[in-house]
C-alpha cells in the first residue's frame, strides 16, 4: 500500500507532471506566473481544491453514480461538485483568513475552470483508484502544479530583462521557457520506482 | 454583426488561440496527429455552436448572478452528449483524445464567448459566432498537427490518409522525436503565436506609417 501510494505520489510529482507532460492547466501556468509570490499562493490554493475536490467526488462516485446507473452525467456532476466548493472555500476563507483572500484575489474563482481540477477527478475514475489514492494522487498532482509554477514564475521573473525578438514578446517567448523547462522535466520520464 | 466581419474575427484578428490566448491545454495536448487534430477541433465547434445558440436563447431567462454556473451546465450537457456519440461511433478518436473531450467543459474559449458574446447578442450572431470562433481553433489545431507530424514522425495525415499510418514523407529516424512530445507542444504553439504577432502587427505598422505621412 505505503509503495503503491509513493509511487503515485512521485508519479504525479514528477513523472506525470500535470504542467509538463500533460498539459493540464496551462491557463493558470500561464496568467498567474509573472511573480513567484501570486504563483505560489495560486499553487497552494490549487493543491487544496484538487485533493479536497478528490476526496469528494470519491464518495458521490461510488455511493451515488455508480449503483444507479448514472455515470454517464460524471462530467456534470464534478464539475458543479468542483465549482460549488470553490464558491465554498471562497466564502470560508473570505470570513475566516481575509488576508489570504486578499492575496489570492480574482484567481480563486478561475480554479473552477483548471482543466487541472477536474482532470485529476476524471483521471481517478478512469484509473478506478480508491479513496486514499485519489486524495493522494490529487494533493500531489497539486504539489506537481506548484512545483511547475513556482520553477516558471522564477524563470519569469529574470526574463523580463531579456532582449527578445519582436514577434516572441511576451506570451510566445513564456511558451518557449515552458517548452526548455518541460524538457527538462522529460528527463524524469526514465524513472521507474521500484520497478 | 455582419458576417464577413464575425468571419474575420473568429479565424485571424480575434482567434480564439493565438490572440485571445484562450483553450491552449487541448491545442498542446493532443495535436500529435492530423486525425485526433481534426476529431478535437469539430468537437469543439459543434459544443460551442450549440452552446452558443442555447445561452442566447436563454440570456434574458438566465438571473446575472449565477450566470457562470448556468453556463457550465450548458456546456456540460452538450460535451456530454459529444462525449458519448464519440464513444459510440468513432471510439479510436474518443481513445485517442481521452480526458480531453470532457475537459472540453472547462475549455475557456467556450465559456469566455458565452460570457463574452452570447450573452449580450441574439440567437443568429451567436450561432455564426460559435462556427467562426470554432473554426478559428479547428485551423490552429489543424497547422500545429501538420507541423508536429512532419518534424517529429516525419509524415503527414496520421490517422487519416494511407489506411490510418500517413504518409511518410521522410524516414522516421530522421525526424526529430522531441517535436512529438510535450516540448513540441509549446514549441509549436510559441511560433504559431509569434508568427500571428508578426503578421498582425504588419498592417498596424504600414496604417502607422501612413498617418505619420499624411501628418
Amino acid at each position: 500500500m505505503g509503495v503503491e501510494l509513493l509511487t503515485i505520489a512521485l508519479g504525479a510529482i514528477l513523472v506525470n507532471n500535470f504542467i509538463f507532460s500533460q498539459f493540464l492547466g496551462i491557463c493558470p501556468f500561464m496568467g498567474v506566473s509573472k511573480s513567484t509570490d501570486t504563483a505560489s499562493g495560486m499553487g497552494l490554493a490549487v493543491t487544496f481544491v484538487m485533493g479536497l475536490a478528490s476526496a469528494v467526488c470519491w464518495p458521490i462516485n461510488h455511493f451515488i453514480l455508480e449503483p444507479n446507473g448514472l455515470v454517464f452525467m460524471q462530467t456534470i456532476v464534478y464539475i458543479l461538485v468542483i465549482a460549488s466548493l470553490v464558491q465554498f472555500i471562497e466564502m470560508f476563507l473570505q470570513k475566516s483568513m481575509p488576508s489570504l483572500y486578499t492575496a489570492l484575489g480574482v484567481y480563486l474563482p478561475l480554479i473552477t475552470t483548471n482543466c487541472a481540477v477536474l482532470g485529476v477527478v476524471l483521471q481517478n475514475t478512469q484509473n478506478s483508484y480508491g479513496f486514499v489514492s485519489s486524495v493522494v494522487y490529487g494533493v500531489t498532482g497539486g504539489l506537481g502544479f506548484l512545483l511547475a509554477i513556482y520553477l516558471f514564475a522564477a524563470v519569469r521573473e529574470k526574463l523580463e530583462f531579456a532582449e527578445v525578438p519582436k514577434s516572441f514578446e511576451g506570451f510566445p517567448i513564456a511558451l518557449v521557457t515552458a517548452g526548455l523547462l518541460a524538457l527538462s522535466f522529460m528527463g524524469f520520464s526514465g524513472l521507474k520506482i521500484f520497478g | 454583426m455582419n458576417l464577413k466581419q464575425q468571419f474575420k474575427e473568429g479565424l485571424i484578428t480575434q482567434n480564439p488561440v493565438t490572440v485571445q490566448l484562450l483553450g491552449m491545454c487541448s491545442v498542446m495536448a493532443i495535436t500529435t496527429s492530423l486525425f485526433n487534430g481534426i476529431g478535437m477541433g469539430l468537437s469543439v465547434l459543434v459544443i460551442l455552436t450549440l452552446s452558443n445558440i442555447f445561452i442566447a436563447a436563454l440570456r434574458k431567462i438566465i438571473p446575472n448572478k449565477i450566470r457562470i454556473a448556468c453556463f457550465i451546465v450548458v456546456i456540460a450537457t452538450f460535451v456530454t452528449v459529444v462525449d458519448l456519440l464519440l464513444q459510440a461511433y468513432i471510439p479510436d478518436l474518443a481513445t485517442n483524445l481521452g480526458v480531453f473531450i470532457p475537459l472540453i467543459v472547462v475549455n475557456c474559449i467556450i465559456l469566455g464567448r458565452a460570457e463574452g458574446f452570447c450573452y449580450k447578442n441574439g440567437v443568429a450572431a451567436s450561432a455564426a459566432d460559435g462556427v467562426f470562433q470554432g473554426l478559428g481553433y479547428t485551423v490552429i489545431l489543424i497547422v500545429m498537427c501538420v507541423v508536429r507530424e512532419l518534424l517529429g514522425k516525419g509524415a503527414f495525415g496520421g490517422g487519416i490518409l494511407n489506411g490510418g499510418d500517413g504518409i511518410q514523407l521522410f524516414p522516421t529516424h530522421f525526424a526529430a522525436l522531441g517535436m512529438a512530445l510535450p516540448v513540441g507542444g509549446f514549441l509549436t504553439l510559441a511560433c504559431v503565436i509569434a508568427a500571428m504577432q508578426y503578421f498582425l502587427s504588419k498592417p498596424k505598422k504600414k496604417s502607422e506609417e501612413k498617418e505619420e505621412v499624411a501628418k
